[in-house]
């Protein structure tokens, strides 16, 4: 569905990501794991068009994602949850899961998407009408995803979902990610709650310093001494 | 003349009421592009002056007032569109107060090629509407008029930010720019749509504006400081806040103009504005930040 | 304080300046006149801009100082025409009035920590605010018209600080005051206060954290800029020997003394001088060329007497797009990129 190969792509003159190539196929949950500053954060800025990418290859179901302008990525089918949700803080809820939905296609489902997404996230209708910055971290996480899921995507990128949250909320946070994964959507998700996100990945990359110092199934790298010594504290 | 708490003074207060609908009107352009480009347009008033001069010529040359009107909106938004890809655009990434002078260069020009264009007179558009007598007050009909329009168009441009994507999304982009494209959304078009709607509020008021006063290429610097303050004492960026400081700034004009010179109504409006910020530099309305 | 240690390089310009004056008596004797009157212009300008540019370089962007300027202009007139005290006294009472305006805005405004647009919004409104004051008192200052000071004898004369018939002496008078204001940016900027000025408008706590009393500061700069305004308002009437709403005071003013800066560059001494020369040049030279151009005359009528100001503004626009450093800023920027450049070449051993 996804596939990198060979990208480049900094801010300035700081090089972030160093010949990166990857794949997500349909279906699958895939991780990002790795420190901070390792560059995760940046690799779904540059699938979605946030940052350009300066080489290499990108594509999206055979589209050309380096092609395609920052606004228009959504129409590919790809979704990002950005790091720390960044809800519109003074909309309400009602107006944040519209402006999920802003592309022309997406305009058409609207009704019925809103309805699928309360549907999922039933505290979310309860709260329609409040603006969104007021909620709890938990609540806002979930108006974030049901934001993404508005357009009607292929491909959901959540970005350190758990961030800032109380642990009671984490483990709140990655069953929504389970729940949308059971919905069918293709998930990659970058995290530094390593042991967690392994639990929900099929597969997962370890990233360090902007390189893919390791990949495979999610088990077998939760099993990997390194890394439970390095990322799980063990 | 004096002041008494007598019928004249009524007539005063309820022609301040007037006044601040067509002020209210006035600042809700520049509010909208303040609060959602984050940049102040110091020519304003001279795009107001640009659209008098249109629904003018129009009217003068043979079209219906209210199509006349029609286009003198369509003029000042494209003009307003023009101003933001030509002007605002290429310092948009600048320190935000070159966005402020870069507009004060417009204004002299656009002052300047009105001079050129129309000459320096005053012109009056030659439509009058009467006066309506009610006890023993008087209130011309055009104050009314631009009063009823201004609502109408207040409401408008509400129901368009709370009712539309494109207005839902023109409230967002004010919040968080930089994610505006994970939505779809191409920042540069919502941009100059919000700088065409602005304009467009202008256009409205222009066509009102002719109604009560003479043109001439100056008058942006006779009510462009007012507008500015009208919206810093609302709350840049706050459509309430700017709609409740009309009416409190009409208010001082109004009755102080009665009792004084026109002059000093203004004068007094301004004092009043400067001691108000004092106590709340947000703004009546604006977000503590 | 040292006295000031200058270059011969400074020297040599500021003799040159000294002697413009003869030099345009020799050269353009037939219209002398009308070129000293240029210079002095200039001149008074260049220091009134130096005043603004005290605050502005700080990132204080007022447009209130068309309130300033006026304030100096209109206080001493009328204290002049209808107190008869002497603009000796006039003045000096005209300075202290525009500072105490400048302290009474600026001390809640920065103990608010009003800046950007706002501030730039509140000082354009104190402006407006004292051009109001000058239009409503219409009976004394003669409203939107303008007034003129009572002239004293031959309008030549010390007591009543009237120079203006005599173009040489009016020079030496700006090209003083023109000193004073390079004296002061120079005693400002190697002070104690322009590091904490320098300091409190990049990170503003950042500045208080390190014990800067950020707010003092900035009244500090603020009533001496002020001040300067006054002054420069004060003298550029007694020269002008007329003074309006809409020449000394008011928005346009204001909008002129910010775009002169911007043009020349505030960040450097001679910048907001070379604005002055840059925009009084510009605005004369527009003015000659179109209406001693008969092609233009004919075509554009009586819209030729505004053509030069569509120009300037045009070029204002330009200007704050293509070279917001103005133009001594953009000079020393090549400058000083052009110089690691060389010294690196310098530095590289020969193979």
């Amino acid at each position: 569905m996804l596939e990198l190969s060979n990208v480049n792509a900094g801010y300035g003159a700081f090089q972030a990501l160093f010949g990166l190539s990857m794949r997500v196929e349909a279906g699958e949950a895939v991780a990002v794991i790795g420190a901070n500053g390792a560059g995760k954060t940046t690799l779904l800025r540059v699938i979605s068009g946030l940052v350009p990418a300066r080489g290499g290859e990108m594509t999206m179901e055979g589209r050309d994602l380096r092609l395609t302008p920052a606004h228009r990525i959504v129409e590919a089918g790809i979704a990002h949850v950005p790091e720390s949700r960044r809800l519109f803080p003074r909309l309400s809820v009602e107006d944040n899961l519209r402006m999920g939905a802003f592309v022309p296609a997406a305009r058409a489902k609207f009704a019925e998407r809103l309805e699928y997404v309360y549907a999922l996230f039933p505290r979310l209708k309860e709260r329609r009408q409040q603006l969104a910055g007021t909620m709890s971290g938990g609540e806002q996480q979930m108006c974030a995803i049901g934001r993404a899921l508005m357009s009607g995507p292929k491909l959901v990128l959540l970005d350190e979902p758990s961030m800032g949250l109380a642990p009671v909320i984490v483990a709140q946070v990655f069953d929504l990610v389970k729940r949308i994964r059971s919905e069918g959507y293709t998930v990659l998700i970058v995290e530094q709650n390593v042991a967690q996100v392994l639990k929900v990945a099929d597969r997962a990359y370890l990233l360090e310093v902007g390189r893919i110092k390791a990949s495979g199934r999610a088990g077998d790298l939760a099993a990997s001494d390194e890394i439970r010594k390095a990322y799980m504290g063990l | 003349m004096d002041c008494h708490l007598d019928i004249f003074f009524l007539e005063a207060l309820l022609n301040g009421l007037l006044l601040a609908g067509l002020l209210a009107l006035l600042a809700l352009g520049l509010n909208l592009v303040f609060g959602v480009i984050d940049v102040v347009w110091i020519c304003y008033a001279e795009l107001v002056m640009v659209g008098m001069y249109g629904v003018h010529y129009a009217y003068k040359g043979g079209l219906p007032f209210i199509v006349a009107a029609a286009l003198g909106i369509v003029l000042v938004a494209v003009a307003a569109g023009l101003l933001h890809v030509l002007v605002i655009r290429p310092v948009l990434e600048t320190a935000p107060i070159n966005q402020l002078l870069v507009t004060g260069g417009v204004l002299f020009f656009l002052q300047a090629a009105a001079t050129m264009a129309f000459g320096v007179e005053f012109k009056n558009i030659g439509i009058s509407l009467g006066s309506l007598n009610v006890l023993d007050m008087s209130f011309s009909r055009a104050r009314i008029l631009s009063f009823v329009v201004a609502l109408v168009g207040m409401l408008a441009l509400w129901l368009f930010l709370t009712r539309t994507y494109m207005g839902t999304a023109i409230r967002a982009i004010a919040q968080d720019r930089q994610i505006m494209p994970l939505m779809g959304v191409d920042s540069r078009r919502i941009y100059l749509v919000t700088s065409a709607i602005g304009g467009g509020l202008a256009g409205l008021a222009a066509g009102l504006m002719v109604l009560n006063y003479d043109i001439y290429p100056q008058i942006g610097l006779q009510f462009g400081p007012l507008i500015f303050m009208i919206c810093v004492l609302g709350g840049l960026g706050s459509m309430i806040g700017g709609f409740v400081a009309a009416f409190v700034i009409s208010q001082f004009i109004a009755v102080g103009s009665s009792c004084f010179h026109t002059e000093w109504g203004y004068a007094v409006a301004f004092l009043f504005f400067m001691i108000a910020i004092f106590f709340r530099p947000q703004g009546l309305f604006g977000a503590k930040s | 304080m040292s006295a000031p240690r200058l270059s011969p390089a400074a020297l040599a310009g500021l003799l040159a300046v000294a002697l413009l004056p003869w030099a345009v008596r020799l050269f353009l004797g037939d219209s002398e006149k009308y070129y000293l009157h240029l210079l002095i212009q200039i001149l008074l300008w260049s220091f009134i801009y130096t005043g603004w540019s005290l605050m502005g370089r700080f990132g204080l962007t007022s447009l209130g100082h068309g309130a300033f300027s006026g304030i100096g202009a209109y206080v001493t007139v009328l204290l002049w025409n209808f107190a008869g005290v002497s603009p000796w006294l006039g003045i000096p009472v005209a300075v202290v009035a525009a500072t105490i305006v400048g302290v009474l805005v600026g001390y809640p405004c920065f103990r608010l920590r009003i800046a950007g647009h706002y501030f730039a919004l509140m000082t354009l409104a104190l402006t407006e605010f004292v051009r109001l004051c000058i239009v409503g008192l219409r009976d004394y200052t003669g409203g939107s018209l303008g007034t003129q000071p009572k002239r004293y004898g031959d309008g030549l004369s010390l007591y009543a600080m009237q120079f203006e018939p005599d173009r040489m002496l009016s020079f030496y008078v700006a090209f003083a005051l023109w000193l004073f204001g390079l004296y002061v940016w120079r005693h400002v900027d190697r002070s104690m206060d322009r590091y904490a000025l320098d300091a409190a408008s990049q990170d503003e706590d950042a500045a208080a954290s390190v014990g800067i009393d950020v707010t003092r500061e900035k009244l500090k700069i603020t009533a001496l800029s002020a001040a300067m305004c006054a002054l420069g308002g004060a003298v550029f009437g007694q020269y002008q020997m007329y003074i309006g709403p809409d020449t000394i005071a008011g928005l346009g003013t204001s909008l002129n003394i910010v775009f002169a800066v911007v043009a020349g560059g505030m960040w450097a001494m001679l910048g907001p001088t070379v604005g002055a020369v840059f925009t009084q040049l510009l605005s004369e030279g527009l003015r000659v060329v179109i209406q001693s151009s008969g092609i233009l005359k004919s075509v554009l009528g009586s819209a030729a007497l505004a053509l030069d100001s569509a120009i300037y503004g045009l070029l204002l626009v330009l200007f704050i797009i293509y070279m917001p450093k103005g133009i001594v800023g953009t000079l020393l920027e090549r400058r000083r990129q052009a110089r690691p450049a060389r010294v690196a070449r310098a530095e590289t051993p020969p193979a």
